[in-house]
């Protein structure tokens, strides 16, 4: 073991005493001290935006290697969950659906927002764990791996989007004007979803039961969640505390919008939903953010 | 204390530097009934869950114990330097460059770093692959740091540089070990950052492409750039390097010009002819404790290796002389799988005896590797070994010193008078040699 007593400053350099300065302007400085929040970090994301866009092009360009059928897994799953769920609540169940849409729509269009949100929260919370040869190797904000995994499941999304409006036009079925604030339902439902992922993400770095907890909530979520069918079949009393999952807020905006007139839209659930996601969103963003620094002695 | 308060000449300052990691250990004594296993599990599940309480990671093992990977460093580094950093294995070189490029948090003290950093940690780090070599350099390149307009600027030059021209639109995963390290050192070597971080890269890829690195790192340093650099390789780090920093145990030793700490460094490696695992850096399969002495014109080697399974594996012994050039290698199952040895779980010890009866006088530094067949490398016992070859000359006869500069093996050779033409001569050698 070392025995050498702790000397006083070695100068490697001319031995000029430390004073203060100011750095030249355009010249980056920063400093390494345990805990500091480093105040450059939002500018730092801007910078390594290309390295999200690559990581992401990445996972795009890999998902569908070295399969048999490719890009057609992106269709099998909408379409067969649509038919099982048609069959289970429609059929079985006998649950009405929005107005006098067809019942498959309605179950597609809601599992159009209910699929990208579990993509996200399932390759998010797995994303640092799977990509941490990069993460003990590299240095570049951490966010950026799920988010980047994120936009992959943006992919698949169009794809079921698609499916929906060729299955829209079987049924000749016209959306209406509304359809304009799709984009916004969508941008909803990604902050939604990343809330809780930078949580999960971040917690699964040091506590690998996330591993488990992560695809339980997911598929419990499914059936909380009013993908397979109206949320009118939920009593009314009961339906402020169920607009708490922001998921409801969202899929009744997504039906709003794909299917028009036949489905209402609740402003009070709609916000309620709103505020629960940006909650979450700040809480997954300061869990991430506290704990990112020691990911690379973890993962 | 707000703000960077050193010089505008300095490129990373560090002050009272530390990083600490926790480390468990199992306890020794074993479970023996099923409620000691059930009692161990319970204690076990409750502190793991005050740990989550208060948001601190799981310790895998019994005792925990503090480990400083580095501890009260302090130094400066001037913009244009070029920096060997060195020390054995487990010195904290590493620790500290990850400390410096940013991937780890100190536990104490503060660094202020001027300029942009890139670091080169591994060779190809984030290569995928499903991806072909283009796609590869776009990737590696963005997580390098590097502008997608950088990489189109200076693709051809890259592709020129690892010379992969036709196997551009081939995955990697097809390419050969050699392409794709040459691959992933050019993007690598097209880095502009004001500091460049390397850590042991050059021990990959044949020794053209070393030298062609060598080469292309030289050309970054004159053109003023700050390179922090760690290699075992002392030649490399002597020719590349103007200055050193030499740690042990997670302390500065020596600074200085990288002459000094060169020597320094050499001399600190006389005295180890003896290694054992280390607490931290023991694996379920591991060397265990090597001794090794040099007597009668030959090598002798005592291992102890652990084995959590029973096994073959490859056992490597690698020479390298005073300044860390490789002299040569012996090894059991790498040329001839017959050779393989044969692990049984728990301790396993041998002794390896390696004839080199004419090896030059002088200290020399014995590399260990543990593997399974193809390069999966399982232990290594790097930079920790040395030994004195003493041979005792013949009445009036001298003997080889490395020292000398001549190289590490004496050659013997004969010679008679003659009249004969010599072209003659050397072809007749070749088929009738006659001693």
């Amino acid at each position: 073991m070392n025995t050498t007593p702790s000397s006083p400053p070695q100068r490697l350099a001319t031995g000029e005493p430390a004073t203060a300065a100011i750095a030249a302007p355009g010249e980056v400085t920063f400093i390494l001290e345990a805990g500091r929040a480093d105040r450059n970090y939002w500018a730092d994301l801007w910078r390594f935006r290309e390295l999200f866009a690559i990581l992401a092009w990445r996972d795009v360009a890999v998902q569908y290697k070295q399969t048999v059928i490719g890009i057609a897994w992106a269709l099998v799953r909408p379409l067969l969950t649509t038919l099982i769920f048609t069959g289970l609540f429609s059929r079985i169940a006998r649950l009405p659906s929005e107005g006098d849409t067809p019942y498959p729509l309605m179950v597609m269009a809601g599992m159009l927002p209910w699929f990208l949100f579990s993509t996200i929260l399932t390759s998010a919370s797995g994303s640092l764990t799977s990509n941490s040869n990069l993460i003990s190797k590299v240095y570049f904000p951490r966010l950026i791996v799920p988010a980047a995994s994120a936009a992959v499941a943006m992919v698949d999304f169009m794809i079921t989007l698609v499916i929906l409006f060729a299955l829209m036009a079987t049924y000749s079925f016209a959306p209406s004007w509304h359809l304009i604030a799709l984009p916004l339902f969508i941008v909803f439902v990604i902050l939604a979803a990343l809330g809780p992922a930078f949580m999960m993400a971040a917690l699964s770095v040091s506590y690998r039961d996330f591993r488990f907890i992560v695809p339980f909530f997911v598929q419990f979520g499914l059936y909380v969640s009013p993908v397979g069918f109206s949320s009118k079949v939920v009593p009314e009393s009961w339906r402020t505390i169920y607009a708490l999952n922001p998921m409801v807020g969202i899929i009744d905006g997504f039906r709003w919008c794909l299917l028009g007139g036949n489905a209402q839209l609740d402003f009070v659930n709609l916000a309620i939903g709103l505020a629960v996601t940006l909650a979450f969103l700040w809480l997954g963003i300061r869990t991430f953010r506290a704990t990112e620094k020691t990911f690379a002695d973890l993962v | 204390m707000m703000g960077s308060n050193v010089a505008p000449n300095i490129a990373i300052a560090a002050e009272g530097l530390g990083k600490k990691y926790l480390i468990g250990h199992e306890s020794a004594d074993q479970s023996r009934t099923l409620r000691d296993a059930v009692s161990g599990a319970a204690r076990k599940f409750g502190r793991s869950a005050v740990n989550m309480m208060r948001g601190q990671a799981i310790i895998a093992g019994e005792q925990i114990e503090e480990f400083w990977a580095l501890r009260n460093l302090d130094f400066t580094i001037e913009q244009g330097d070029v920096i060997g950093v060195i020390g054995r294995n487990g010195a904290g070189k590493s620790t500290l460059l990850k400390v410096l490029s940013r991937i780890t948090e100190p536990s104490e003290g503060r660094v202020t770093i001027r300029g942009r950093v890139a670091s080169l940690l591994e060779v190809g780090t984030g290569f995928h692959p499903e991806l072909s070599g283009r796609e590869n350099i776009f990737l590696n390149g963005a997580i390098l740091g590097m502008t997608r307009g950088e990489i189109r600027r200076k693709f051809d030059e890259i592709v020129d540089f690892a010379e992969v021209e036709r196997f551009l639109d081939t995955p990697v995963k097809r390419y050969s070990s050699g392409m794709y390290v040459r691959l992933a050192f050019a993007v690598a070597a097209h880095l502009e950052p004001e500091i460049l971080i390397v850590d042991e890269v050059l021990a990959v890829g044949d020794a053209e492409f070393q030298k062609k690195c060598l080469g292309k790192m030289h050309d970054v340093a004159e053109h003023g750039r700050t390179i922090i650099f760690v290699s075992h390789n002392m030649t490399a780090v002597k020719s590349l390097c103007t200055k050193g920093i030499m740690l042990e145990g997670g302390m500065i030793r020596t600074t200085g010009s990288i002459v000094d700490v060169a020597n320094e460094y050499e001399k600190k490696g006389v005295q180890t002819s003896t290694y054992e695992a280390s607490g931290s850096s023991k694996k379920p399969t591991c060397f265990r404790r090597i001794s090794t002495e040099f007597h009668d014109g030959a090598l002798h080697t005592a291992i102890d290796i652990a084995s959590a399974s029973k096994d073959r594996m490859i056992v490597n012994l690698r020479l390298r002389d005073y300044l860390g050039s490789p002299i040569g290698m012996a090894s059991l199952g790498g040329y001839d799988p017959e050779l393989m040895v044969e692990l049984h779980p728990g301790d396993n010890r041998f002794v390896i005896t390696m004839p080199c009866p004419t090896m030059a006088n002088g200290r020399y530094f014995l590399d260990l590797d543990l593997e399974r067949p193809y390069n999966h490398m399982v232990d290594q016992v790097v930079d920790n070994l040395s030994f004195e070859v003493s041979r005792v000359p013949a009445a009036h006869a001298r003997l080889l010193q490395s020292g000398w500069g001549a190289g590490s093996v004496e050659l013997s050779a004969q010679m008679v008078r003659s009249n004969e033409p010599t072209a003659s001569i050397a072809s007749r050698a070749l088929t009738a040699p006659s001693v």
